[in-house]
């Protein structure tokens, strides 16, 4: 049939490794990055760039991954969940600080809060109480943990300053 | 149901050229493709009929944002985020801003484009009430020439543009003589962020001696275009914003707009909301 889609190899740069993912060329970069790749801290929610559940950073942007056909991804730096904490292991200042306050309750919200935050504070490393709502409006939890979320970045900016706490600002 | 993912293309011209040449030469078998933030919706949810898709989000010659004395001229895939980054677009042209700020959220606004907002003509369009207030311009390319026109011919129904299959939107030109006008836009949805609005409202005055010299009111999500009232827009003109005139505009407006019953909002509570933005347009003015 000449009308089916052939699979294409679309090269690009996942959690800083080079990978060829082969695809049909739109298909959602989320189930590209989750069967392919085994990255399934990247969740599904709404399917359609509602809630943020599957929010990852291409080329520094964060971006709802299941709005991403797989073929627009080609040459670009993807940074998932996985790829947030730092190259020894230890996690990442806002990571720490979600644990520390709170900021996770089922846990299906959280790659995508966290990859907002982290995205948010690369990009203004002092935002006030409104940028930091508007950080993660993108974002959608439904254990209703709102606060301890906000809570939880507004104590990440504070410690990042510190030395156990330093922020990577790098996309 | 989840679309067949086999049967859908989606190819990346090398440059402009190339991709007027293919649409050129298979009319309607290759749509252009942007940041993917409406038809990526519509494709998981088995709604996207068209099967083949032109990527254009790497194509240079659709990007920047320009500034010359007379205008400013944003590429067509110029992100909100771009709009809302840019120092002049945020003193001259507010509305814009305003507009590009409150569409969808971070992610949304990092993908989504002016282009792409313009040609998905959806009614509850965010960007084109502010576009058309500032008296926007289009740019449209195709492998045999170029034309501008104004932004305001381009919708002439539900979904329907003056764009051929063989054509494509290349630039949106603003030219800079709204300063120092008094400006007001206001998009009412359901919650501040991610919501498609059930009424959007952008309006520019120039004030003279108290009068409303001229006026500009463009209302989203109450028509099926994006509804410039130009009749209203006649009735304040030369007039004082004051409590008089503004019971006779809020009545022309509710006959002007044609909003209906939808999953978002009735026509009812958007003429009352449409009647109410124009009321605090007008006091606004006042001041």
């Amino acid at each position: 049939m000449s009308d089916v889609a052939r699979k294409i190899s679309v090269p690009c740069e996942v959690n800083g490794e080079r990978v060829a993912l082969e695809a049909y060329p739109m298909a959602r970069l989320l189930d590209v990055l989750r069967e392919q790749l085994k990255l399934t801290g990247t969740k599904e929610g709404c399917g359609e760039g509602e809630c943020g559940a599957c929010s990852v950073e291409m080329d520094g942007a964060l971006v709802n991954s299941c709005l991403v056909p797989v073929a627009q991804a080609q040459g670009a730096k993807i940074r998932t969940i996985e790829g947030v904490a730092c190259g020894d292991g230890a996690l990442h200042s806002v990571q720490q600080a979600f644990l520390a306050y709170g900021g996770a309750q089922c846990g299906i919200c959280t790659p995508g809060m966290i990859l907002a935050a982290v995205n948010l504070l690369a990009r203004n490393p002092r935002p006030d109480d409104a940028q930091i709502r508007e950080g993660l409006s993108g974002n959608l939890c439904r254990c209703t943990g709102y606060m301890k979320i906000f809570e939880s970045v507004v104590e990440a900016m504070r410690h990042s300053g510190d030395a156990g706490l330093r922020l990577r600002t790098g996309a | 149901m989840r679309a067949f993912l086999p049967g859908y293309h989606m190819e990346t011209p090398r440059d402009l050229t190339e991709t007027l040449d293919r649409i050129a030469n298979e009319p309607g078998v290759w749509r252009p493709f942007a940041g993917g933030t409406d038809l990526m919706v519509l494709l998981e949810a088995g709604k996207l009929p068209h099967k083949k898709f032109l990527n254009i989000w790497n194509l240079r010659e659709l990007r920047g944002i320009e500034t010359s004395a007379d205008h400013v001229t944003l590429g067509a895939l110029t992100t909100y985020t771009q709009v809302r980054r840019h120092e002049i677009l945020a003193r001259e042209f507010p509305l814009l801003c305003r507009a590009a700020a409150e569409t969808g959220s971070v992610a949304t606004q990092n993908r989504g484009t002016l282009g792409g907002n313009i040609a998905n003509a959806s009614p509850a369009a965010d960007s084109p009430p502010a576009l058309l207030v500032y008296d926007a311009e289009i740019e449209i390319v195709s492998a045999s020439g170029v034309r501008w026109i104004p932004y305001q011919q381009f919708h002439s129904g539900y979904k329907q543009m003056d764009l051929r299959p063989s054509e494509l939107i290349r630039r949106i030109r603003l030219p800079r003589n709204n300063y120092p006008w008094k400006q007001y836009f206001r998009k009412v949805g359901t919650r501040r962020a991610q919501a498609i609005s059930k009424v959007c409202f952008a309006a520019a005055a120039r004030m003279d001696a108290g009068r409303m010299s001229d006026v500009r009111i463009v209302l989203g999500s109450v028509a099926p275009t994006v509804l410039r009232a130009v009749g209203v827009e006649g009735m304040l003109r030369g007039q004082k914003p004051e409590a008089a005139i503004l019971k006779a505009a809020q009545d022309a407006l509710a006959n002007e707009i044609a909003p209906i019953d939808d999953i978002r909002s009735t026509s009812h509570y958007r003429r009352t909301v449409a009647r109410n933005l124009l009321a605090e347009f007008i006091e606004s003015l006042a001041g």
